[in-house]
């Protein structure tokens, strides 16, 4: 063989284990939905069942933390994408010294433990405003660093954004409101649709900051971390397939539509 | 003032500027500025009965940062969650750059979305659940050890979770993705002729790795490595599903001052020390790989 052949070999090696190593967890955790046991694992069969899918269907906790997981995602929404978008349309206006003061600030969520945007929240409305922890606080504390995705998209696409098209809404005696509304927002839809979708994925599947802030109120993740720990079966799996199949169909329509937007903008671009 | 806003005042007009600015200002002072700045205060003090709050024990102390010096066992588990989040960024720094490589510079263009599309997809399913695929590999009647059974690397199954090596394994697997993506961006950048030059003029694989794809790449090694360490530092899930009691994690224990020992201030102290070995990292890499705070936060 030659050294050529020798390294494609290897690299095809490599690909494998990689790749494998990625999902064979998750296989086999779909797996373990499948097999009737009472304890989740795929170490010794025991048959195929889908039975599990009824149990977790009949699971009223399991309901109830959806439930709130989908009201915290919403209102998660309803403010982190604004604030970003605001935060970014500020941003773009600024210059010097200012603008890297407040980007710093505004990036350094993503580079904070989770834990600790939790802590700092909780501590901050106990102190000045005796709120407790609740879906309130989640929503806050969630949306503190979630903003920053909304606020880093939709600043990437302002910087393609050709301003002239704003100077001649002016020129041509728009207002202010005008030209925002009608030229500046329109474009900025794309981004906002994109970050609406990062922002609810974020909250949904948030764990380390939602723990310190969420008082009695328990999310769908908060409820899958507490049934592995206490009162583990498959019907926990099954929930996982769910899940994960959702994620999959999200994540891959999401990916086209970047990628088609991406195309539009290379077209665009002269 | 003025003059700083004044770009922004003639794009977008007074009321909507001001509108920008509110806005803006309730997400950083509300969100982000004021709740840091609180914990650090609130760190300071001790904890006092509502009755003695603002009273003459209400004073500024150090107590509870000294109480980590004091405590042997929170000590240790501190500075094994510090070496423990160092071998979780070396271990997933080692298995992400030849894949980095790979797919910025060898992979051919027409399979290159594929394969992006199948790094990106596993690193949207939720941490927990991830988390939870490692839980069911490492169980003691799991697949790992009937396989390892099987082949006759041990003659009966051993207990795999509940210890340090669990932990570490399922935080590289949770976490592989966030190097893998800095470090491909990175690469993806250069311009393949530099290493078909160096090839043609005789340097070897190492050399060209290591004189010319590893200096290009080291903002997005340096990005990996910060987000990988901040995130395994501050796990939760992860030691929480597959650690136990002898495998403590120091977030841990900082969950347990507020919600088990009922000390917020203790607990702010430590939270506050945990972020002080973020930024300590952060300096440590941009130190390193001589990067400036703009090559990271892109």
């Amino acid at each position: 063989m030659t050294a050529a052949g020798l390294r494609r070999l290897m690299t095809r090696a490599y690909l494998v284990v990689f790749f494998g190593y990625l999902f064979l967890p998750l296989g086999i955790m779909a797996a373990a939905t499948f097999n009737a046991s009472r304890f989740p694992t795929v170490t010794p069969w025991r048959g195929f069942t889908l039975d599990w899918f009824r149990v977790l269907a009949e699971d009223l906790r399991m309901w109830q933390a959806l439930g709130t997981s989908l009201l915290v995602g919403a209102a998660v929404v309803a403010v982190a994408v604004p604030l970003g978008i605001a935060a970014a349309l500020l941003l773009d206006r600024l210059h010097g010294r200012a603008r890297t003061l407040l980007y710093a600030v505004m990036v350094s969520p993503l580079l904070t433990p989770g834990i600790i945007i939790g802590i700092s929240t909780l501590v901050f409305w106990k102190q000045w405003f005796g709120v407790t922890g609740g879906l309130f606080l989640t929503v806050v504390a969630q949306s503190s660093f979630i903003a920053t995705y909304a606020m880093l998209m939709a600043l990437a696409r302002l910087q393609r954004f050709d301003t002239s098209l704003e100077e001649a809404a002016l020129d041509l005696g728009a207002s202010h409101w005008q030209a925002f509304r009608r030229i500046t927002l329109p474009y900025l839809m794309p981004a906002a649709y994109s970050s609406a979708l990062i922002a609810f994925l974020q909250s949904f599947e948030n764990y380390n900051t939602t723990l310190f802030v969420r008082g009695v109120e328990t999310t769908l993740t908060i409820y899958i971390a507490t049934k592995v720990r206490t009162g583990l079966t498959p019907a926990v799996n099954a929930l996982s397939l769910v899940l994960i199949a959702l994620t999959v169909l999200g994540a891959v329509a999401y990916e086209i539509m970047r990628r088609r937007e991406a195309r539009a903008a290379e077209h665009r671009a002269p | 003032m003025r003059a700083v806003l004044e770009p922004a005042l003639r794009r977008y007009g007074a009321p909507l500027t001001v509108t920008l600015l509110v806005m803006s200002a309730a997400w950083v002072l509300l969100m982000i500025a004021l709740p840091q700045l609180l914990m650090v205060d609130y760190s300071l003090r001790p904890m006092l009965p509502p009755s003695k709050l603002g009273g003459p024990e209400d004073v500024h102390t150090l107590r509870n940062y000294g109480t980590l010096w004091s405590n042997a066992i929170h000590l240790g588990i501190f500075l094994k969650t510090v070496w423990g989040s160092a071998l979780v960024t070396a271990v997933t720094l080692a298995l992400s750059y030849p894949m980095a490589f790979y797919l910025a510079q060898v992979a051919p263009k027409r399979k290159l979305p594929t394969l992006v599309l199948m790094l990106v997809v596993p690193f949207w399913i939720n941490e927990i659940l991830r988390t939870f695929a490692w839980y069911i590999i490492l169980a003691y009647n799991g697949p790992l050890n009937a396989l390892l059974v099987g082949l006759g690397v041990w003659a009966e199954p051993v207990r795999l979770l509940g210890g340090d090596g669990g932990v570490i394994a399922g935080m590289v697997y949770v976490y592989v993705l966030f190097m893998v993506l800095p470090i491909y961006n990175a690469i993806e950048t250069l311009d393949r002729h530099q290493i078909e030059a160096a090839h043609d003029l005789g340097a070897g694989w190492i050399a060209i790795h290591r004189r010319i794809v590893v200096p290009h790449a080291k903002p997005g090694i340096a990005v990996g490595c910060i987000m990988t360490f901040m995130l395994a530092a501050g796990s939760y899930a992860v030691p929480a599903l597959l650690g136990g009691p002898q495998s403590r994690w120091f977030t841990e224990i900082i969950y347990n001052w507020f919600f088990e020992g009922g000390n917020w201030n203790q607990g702010a102290a430590y939270a506050f020390i945990l972020l002080v070995l973020c930024v300590g990292f952060i300096l440590l890499m941009m130190r390193l790989f001589r990067v400036g705070l703009t090559d990271i936060a892109r």
